[in-house]
């Protein structure tokens, strides 16, 4: 049996949780836009994103989130004396693969170092880590700005283990105890560091959303931010408009929710511009962000003094990536979103944007393109994503991933409208009925089988009908504007309550108008 | 004036084999036996932190059984041994000597155990030491000092001073112990039996409490030479549980054993017999040296230059890597946890203050001193670049000879006390022992004389690495030049 985890004195208030970190001079950060403007911000972020390998780094145990407290854990992981780590070779494949997936140069050889500090939630009393010699560097992504496509520098890239978990709250005796929760110890992570390169809020909120489109295509991790499988901290400092030289920064850490990035960062740039307007100089210090209070805290300074006094860590030989390793990687690389877009683009004739949505995920653009390459017209399995999925989606605040209608149900959707069987109308039923039954489209085509006249002499009546009442819009379509035969076109499939054959019907009123 | 002795010398692993396979004795007999010497002689060496009769009793009828049935028999079938309390035993204490881990139960068993175990042996119980492995007299064991079975008034050596003590009075048959910087050869020396040093990566690190970990290894003591190479064959190997473990096959140790030195070359470094040295130690050494070349070997003076960084090399890297080690003992999950601290940082200072010994705190703090910011590069990078230096001299001069022949320890074993006020001259006991711990070369400790009073002295043989089986072949004829006398 492995020793029970036992409640600890609650840590000092260094070590404690937000509620309880002291509280520094807050500024309520209200600069006037024209002083904004005088500063220019530098941002660099820190990734941390878990490897979603079905063991830990170092030992066997299953890595998963969400089991029971202290069960996925064993003497290696838990730090149990005499215990030692063996590195997990489909981390390193993993973490290879990010790094190439992210333009950086891999080393045939990186190191592994012990970073030490003491934390209840750190068994062993350091992290195994990478210092010096990281599995990966000079890297870069391209991000969209304003000013067209930035590329953010990569500075590198290495593989460690996350730490377990300190729970400050949630037991009757939480009030004077903190309870230690091993089974996230031991889990490999790739932290990815970038270079100061981002200059404002927008850029890292790009730079965070292409990092995880490309880890998500590459499958290494599921950058799932509420589980912490993705978790960043900020480096910011602000200087004049071209100034050379950086500002002193300060590092944010708990921005654990896209929503919440841009707020931080905002926040965190007036507080340091006020400061500094006002005379003061910005502490270079850790600061938690509060996505409650929309603000950021100081953790004491104490923090800032820590020396991890990293060395070789010498339970595990140095990392050799091997040639056979590298070209194995390389077999697994997908294509790349950006890359991905761009093909999709040229070979749907689809729209920048329906390949931004059909992107989101690789199994959707994986569905996307095997749907579209048997839809007789694939830009319309776009068109329809955009005009008939998405809004219905968001209105149950679902993801594309979750739709009813598969993008198969969408292509047979397309090809019917395509052919002239259904009517937009007659669609945007289906579409209506299958997320009310929650059943793919044709199913629900199948049981509808929406009526539809095709007779053309029925057609022809209601033509009719609807010419007569609106001569003055004969006349202008006989006086050469064309396009009034929509009007018609409208009107007649109002009359016919939808149902009227759509290609037909357009057939029959340019023969009926010129005639 | 006489001083008081309790040597014993235990059956030889083929004499357990022998009687066990022609029925003249039972292994539940000799485990009996074995626990009637340990509380006959331990109350006075205090060899043993540990004992598991019930365990062990168990174990020996399953040997039985197997004898009753007509084998065949592993190869330790029935052999008594005691194990050094830095190595786990699934259900045992596991101390490492240290009051820190009072109370701790294992929850694994370390490989090298497993594998003595799977051998046939019978695990008698848990052997004292120095805390944590440091130190070179057993005096640093928070549970008492050990002491010498060849003079109670002097210690065995350490940190594996236990171990050699056991086999020296006859309360095990086999031990192991763990070797960082001397701390299985040195205590041999000072015991009288024979201890060897693998190379580093022949024997599983898995469940062995570390101190160093890139200088530990776990090593056998026997009181011959032929079966501390049969039990070193049966815990060497790769395990895939230590990534520091080498994949290379293992040779039968006994094999060469009785191939003499004729024809071999042996390298003698000045370096180790310089100032320091005291008079009888260097006696014995050289006679024997000589009796060696008399049985053909080529003697060559040899020059290891490097040697005199040894020992700062050593307490530099050695502590910078205790000082990591040992975080983790920090009351928070198991062992020793003050109780009275009402913060988490007094949690971790009193436990630890109060949890460690003098000289565990003092090398945790010669460790982090030297890895600190502004420090490391002084200290750790360069005792790495020493230690390539040193390690190089070793290859070139194994370039030129088989083996290399030093005294052991400068002295014989020393009175109890005598060194406890003085560090420094404390790690010099180790000045002959710590270059092959620092170069990952193999070594065996075998005695090769006594002094005046009576006090054993050990010879250390050197060989490159994964070469044991040339040190032990060495080591074989210089325990039969000792026969001869």
């Amino acid at each position: 049996m492995l020793p029970q985890a036992r409640p600890l004195p609650n840590p000092d208030s260094r070590l404690s949780s937000a509620a309880k970190i002291k509280l520094s001079m807050a500024t309520t950060a209200s600069v006037p836009p024209e002083i904004l403007a005088k500063y220019e911000a530098v941002i660099g972020l820190e990734v941390h994103v878990q490897l979603l390998t079905a063991t830990k780094a170092f030992c066997g145990c299953a890595n998963q989130f969400g089991a029971p407290p202290n069960t996925n854990v064993c003497p290696v992981c838990l730090g149990l004396p005499g215990a030692l780590p063996v590195l997990n070779e489909k981390a390193v494949e993993y973490a290879t693969l990010a790094s190439l997936a992210l333009n950086c140069q891999v080393r045939d050889r990186s190191i592994f170092a012990r970073k030490n500090y003491f934390y209840p939630d750190l068994p062993k009393g350091y992290q195994i880590s990478q210092y010096d010699k990281p599995l990966a560097e000079h890297g870069w992504i391209e991000v969209p700005t304003p000013a067209g496509t930035k590329r953010i520098g990569i500075t590198r890239l290495h593989m460690e283990e996350d730490a377990g978990k300190s729970l400050h709250d949630g037991f009757p005796d939480s009030a004077t105890r903190t309870y230690v929760d091993l089974n996230r110890c031991g889990t490999p992570l790739i932290e990815i560091v970038s270079e100061p390169d981002i200059r404002t809020p927008d850029e890292a909120y790009e730079y965070l959303t292409r990092l995880k489109e490309i880890l998500l295509f590459t499958g290494v991790s599921d950058c799932n931010m509420e589980e912490g499988s993705l978790r960043c901290d900020a480096n910011v400092s602000v200087r004049l408009r071209g100034a050379e030289k950086f500002g002193t920064k300060a590092e944010v850490k708990n921005v654990n929710s896209f929503r919440f990035i841009r707020a931080a960062l905002e926040y965190e740039i007036e507080r340091q511009i006020e400061i500094i307007e006002s005379g003061g100089r910005v502490v270079q210090e850790s600061r938690l962000w509060n996505a409650n209070e929309g603000r950021t805290y100081s953790m004491r300074s104490k923090e800032q003094a820590h020396d991890y006094r990293y060395f070789p860590e010498p339970d595990l030989p140095p990392l050799v990536l091997t040639a056979r390793l590298k070209e194995e990687v390389v077999k697994l690389m997908p294509e790349l979103p950006e890359a991905r877009r761009k093909r999709m683009i040229a070979e749907y004739e689809i729209t920048e944007q329906d390949a931004q949505t059909l992107t989101a995920t690789r199994s959707l653009a994986d569905q996307f393109e095997s749907a579209a390459r048997a839809a007789k017209n694939p830009k319309r399995v776009a068109n329809l994503v955009q005009s008939e999925l998405t809004s219905r989606l968001k209105a149950r605040c679902l993801e594309l991933e979750q739709s009813p209608i598969t993008m198969k149900g969408i292509a047979f959707a397309a090809d019917l409208a395509e052919e002239g069987k259904l009517s937009s109308k007659q669609l945007k039923q289906l579409f209506d009925s299958a997320f009310e039954s929650g059943e793919d489209f044709p199913a629900v085509y199948e049981r509808e089988k929406p009526q539809q006249i095709t007779d053309p002499a029925a057609i022809e009546k209601m033509i009719d009908e609807v010419i007569a009442a609106n001569p003055k819009q004969v006349e202008q379509y006989r006086g050469g504007k064309k396009t009034v035969a929509a009007f018609f076109v409208g009107q007649v499939m109002k009359l016919s309550k939808g149902q009227a054959n759509p290609a037909l019907l357009n057939e029959l009123v340019t023969k009926k108008l010129d005639g | 004036m006489t001083v008081e002795t309790a040597v014993s010398r235990p059956l030889s692993i083929a004499e357990v084999r022998r009687s066990i396979e022609s029925g003249s004795s039972k292994a539940s007999e000799l485990a009996a036996a074995a626990y009637e010497q340990i509380h006959a002689r331990d109350p006075q060496i205090h060899a043993y932190l540990s004992l598991n009769p019930e365990r062990a009793l168990e174990q020996a009828r399953r040997i039985d059984d197997l004898a009753a049935k007509g084998g065949p028999l592993p190869p330790l079938a029935g052999v008594p041994v005691g194990i050094k309390d830095v190595l786990t035993i699934e259900g045992l204490p596991a101390t490492a000597g240290s009051k820190i881990l009072e109370g701790y139960t294992a929850p694994y068993t370390a490989t090298s155990v497993r594998k003595l175990e799977e051998a046939g042996a019978i695990i008698l119980g848990k052997i004292n030491c120095d805390e944590f492995a440091m130190g070179s007299s057993n005096e640093n064991s928070a549970y008492g000092p050990v002491h010498n079975p060849h003079a109670l008034d002097r210690v065995p050596g350490g940190s594996s001073g236990g171990s050699a003590a056991a086999v020296a009075a006859g309360m095990a048959v086999a031990t192991l112990g763990t070797d960082t910087g001397g701390s299985i050869r040195q205590p041999a020396s000072f015991c009288g039996v024979v201890g060897v040093l693998p190379t580093y990566g022949r024997v599983s690190r898995y469940g062995l409490i570390a101190f160093a970990s890139s200088l530990d290894r776990v090593g056998p003591f026997a009181s011959n030479v032929r079966d501390a190479a049969i039990t070193l064959g049966v815990i060497a190997g790769h395990d895939p549980m230590d990534a520091t473990s080498s994949p290379r096959p293992v040779p039968d140790y006994t094999a060469d054993l009785d191939k003499g030195v004729a024809g071999l070359k042996l390298g003698v470094p000045a370096e180790y017999f310089a100032e320091g040295l005291d008079a009888e130690v260097r006696a014995a050494v050289e006679k024997t040296i000589e009796q060696l070349r008399a049985s053909g070997a080529e003697i060559k003076p040899i020059s290891l230059p490097h040697t005199r960084y040894a020992i700062p090399t050593y307490y530099v890297i050695a502590t910078a890597e205790a000082s990591a080690n040992l975080a983790r003992f920090d009351g928070v999950r198991y062992g020793f946890r003050a109780k009275d601290a009402n913060t988490l940082s007094a949690m971790y200072r009193r436990s630890r203050d109060l949890g460690f010994g003098p000289e565990v705190k003092r090398r945790i703090m010669l460790g982090t001193y030297a890895l600190s910011a502004g420090y490391y590069d002084a200290y750790y990078k360069k005792a790495q670049q020493v230690r390539r230096l040193l390690t190089d001299d070793f290859l070139k001069a194994f370039a030129e000879v088989d083996a290399i022949l030093t005294p052991t320890a400068p002295t014989p074993a020393f009175k109890l006390g005598e060194k406890t006020d003085d560090p420094v001259s404390m790690y010099l006991a180790d000045i002959y022992t710590v270059t092959a711990s620092l170069a990952g070369i193999c070594g065996v400790s075998v005695p090769c004389g006594k002094s005046g009073e009576g006090l054993p002295i050990g010879l250390q043989i050197l060989g490159k690495h994964f070469h044991e089986a040339m040190t032990l072949r060495v080591a074989q004829a210089v325990e039969s030049l000792q026969g001869e006398q």
